[in-house]
């Protein structure tokens, strides 16, 4: 309890400095003091929001396929909802945020369907395969997206679209984010039920879960939190993997207990990687897709070797 | 008591449970057993609701199986199958602690802890009870879900192969603690065994299986004889009479 709420100090501290950070001082005039609540708490709010919901639905993944090594980005789930987009920008260019949300979701959820029913197709599902077969499906996605944009000439835009990035994020284009927030919170209701569905379907059976729709309602909340930060921020890649895994490390896979670690943990990650991608090469920014993909890699590899190493 | 009545369990053309009838005593320990591949694992599948028979009935108390709500079901009847997720960081007592969950849904009471503090005793297992499954070998991993199993403190309890992983003196510490489960606590457990030995010893009803029909089903002294047990596996072996034990010589 009391780690937790260090780290939830430390967490709202590098909030802070994130209200600070930026090419505009705030206390140099009255007009630039205005931009704190145009665009630096939105873009700050936004950050931590994606961070714990994506961490959050990266978990959820892992407990519905079984497996450790899996997460929306790595599965064909995040590359469904860019389908979405993508269709919608060749079909509905002028179409509101709002559809091109549900549109997203909706992929999403093709997306992750599609990736689980593969895997119960799969009859040998040891720890390597599952995420294989995630990598190779995910990367039949990707090409299909290119391959599309290819011909309607969208590579540009829908590269704009899904690579990670906040720097468009102001008041009025990130609200959808909570409700990313709000299914966090769900998420923690139903923790109990979530760890069990990963424990395999006959002991949640055996211990009265009803199966089918706690992997049903784990799939939709996957698909949502994907989504919305899909449209909202992009792709933020590896999120999903490296935060459960960190926080198992200490915490365990009792969700109940390490839930609240995975939204922290999230939501730090991306503010610190967002905070780097705003003053590497300041005044300008770097992708936070491409910050996330070099720690997340490093990180991840890191937590492999640490695994091995404890089973030797 | 629980009731089987003519289950048939069939994937296209092959038949896995054939008219398969059975009525699971009350009280008891009953032993299954028979070679690979003749239905064993199935018919629990098919009390645990993972599969749908083909055709047949299952009743529990009277009540058909699929009339009971989830939760109201797993406060009757537990099942645990051979095929448990073995990476889960899951410290043994919050798994033993999940065996209560059809009964607080998520918020333990006093109660609750009480069962908890006792499964893991009776299973030797409070030394080990911080650690996370994965931390944990094969036998004191069985014994964990084992543990979980009996906080879920049912009147009906099935085991596939508890035996599995675990070395002479915890197979016999498990089947003694069966079997005083049977007892002072009037439980009906069943009991899926490879190693016949055990079964003769620790059972009161022996059901043996083979091609997905129920062979015999009787006393331990009933069904360890040399004919239906050559019969029933394909092999030569012979039953010995030790003390008042029946064994079944098979290693030659």
């Amino acid at each position: 309890m009391k780690a937790f709420l260090l780290t939830l100090g430390l967490v709202a501290a590098l909030a802070v400095i994130s209200l600070f950070v930026g090419v505009a001082d705030l206390s140099a005039s009255e007009e630039n003091y205005s931009l704190l609540f145009l665009t630096r708490i939105p873009r700050t709010l936004a950050v931590l929001l994606a961070g714990s919901s994506l961490a959050i639905a990266g978990v959820i993944m892992q407990m519905l396929a079984r497996n450790k090594f899996v997460e929306p980005t790595t599965t064909g789930t995040v590359e469904w909802a860019t389908l979405g987009i993508l269709l919608l920008l060749i079909f509905a260019p002028e179409s509101s945020v709002m559809v091109k949300l549900i549109v997203a979701c909706l992929f999403a959820v093709v997306g992750a369907v599609s990736f689980l029913f593969l895997l119960s197709r799969i009859r040998i599902q040891s720890e390597v395969i599952v995420p294989l077969v995630g990598i190779m499906y995910s990367g039949i996605m990707s090409s299909t997206i290119t391959f599309i944009a290819f011909q309607y000439d969208l590579i540009q835009s829908i590269w704009t679209w899904i690579q990670g990035d906040f720097s468009m994020i102001m008041r009025g284009r990130y609200e959808l984010l909570w409700l990313s927030g709000v299914l966090c919170i769900a998420a923690y209701i139903t923790a109990n039920q979530f760890t069990l569905v990963g424990l395999g379907e006959s002991v949640a059976k055996n211990l009265g879960v009803n199966y089918r729709w706690i992997v049903i309602w784990g799939v939709c909340m996957v698909a949502v939190i994907s989504g919305i930060t899909v449209v909202n921020a992009g792709v933020i890649p590896f999120l999903g993997l490296v935060v459960p895994n960190l926080v198992s490390v200490f915490m365990g896979d009792n969700l109940r207990k390490s839930l609240p670690w995975i939204a922290l943990i999230g939501a730090g990650l991306v503010l610190a990687c967002d905070l780097l991608a705003r003053t590497l090469r300041y005044p300008y920014e770097v992708p936070i897709g491409i910050i996330m993909g070099v720690f997340g890699s490093v990180i991840f590899l890191s937590i492999l070797l640490h695994r091995n190493r404890q089973y030797d | 008591m629980i009731e089987l009545s003519n289950i048939c369990l069939s994937y296209g053309k092959n038949d896995i449970l054939t008219n398969v009838s059975l009525s699971l005593r009350q009280q008891g320990l009953t032993s299954i057993i028979g070679p690979n591949g003749a239905g064993k694992s199935s018919l629990l599948a098919i009390l645990n609701r993972l599969q749908k028979p083909t055709s047949g009935e299952v009743r529990i108390d009277g009540q058909p199986i699929d009339s009971f709500d989830n939760r109201v079901l797993a406060t009757r009847l537990s099942i645990l199958r051979q095929d448990n997720q073995i990476n889960a960081r899951i410290s043994v007592r919050d798994l033993v602690c999940f065996g209560r969950f059809p009964y607080h849904n998520g918020r333990p009471t006093a109660e609750d802890w009480a069962v908890i503090d006792q499964a893991i005793h009776y299973l030797d297992m409070s030394d080990l009870q911080d650690r996370y499954l994965d931390q944990l070998s094969g036998g004191q991993r069985q014994r964990a879900f084992i543990a979980m199993v009996l906080a879920q403190d049912t009147q009906y309890v099935f085991l596939d192969e508890p035996l599995n992983n675990l070395d002479m003196k915890h197979s016999v510490a498990i089947m003694k603690q069966l079997r005083r489960a049977c007892e002072e606590l009037s439980k009906s457990i069943v009991v899926v065994l490879h190693d016949i030995n055990f079964a003769s010893c620790y059972s009161d009803e022996i059901v043996s299986m083979k091609h997905g029909r129920i062979a015999h089903s009787g006393s331990p002294e009933q069904v360890m004889q040399d004919h239906i047990l050559m019969d029933l596996y394909d092999m030569p072996l012979s039953v010995q009479q030790i003390d008042d034990k029946r064994l079944c010589l098979y290693y030659l």
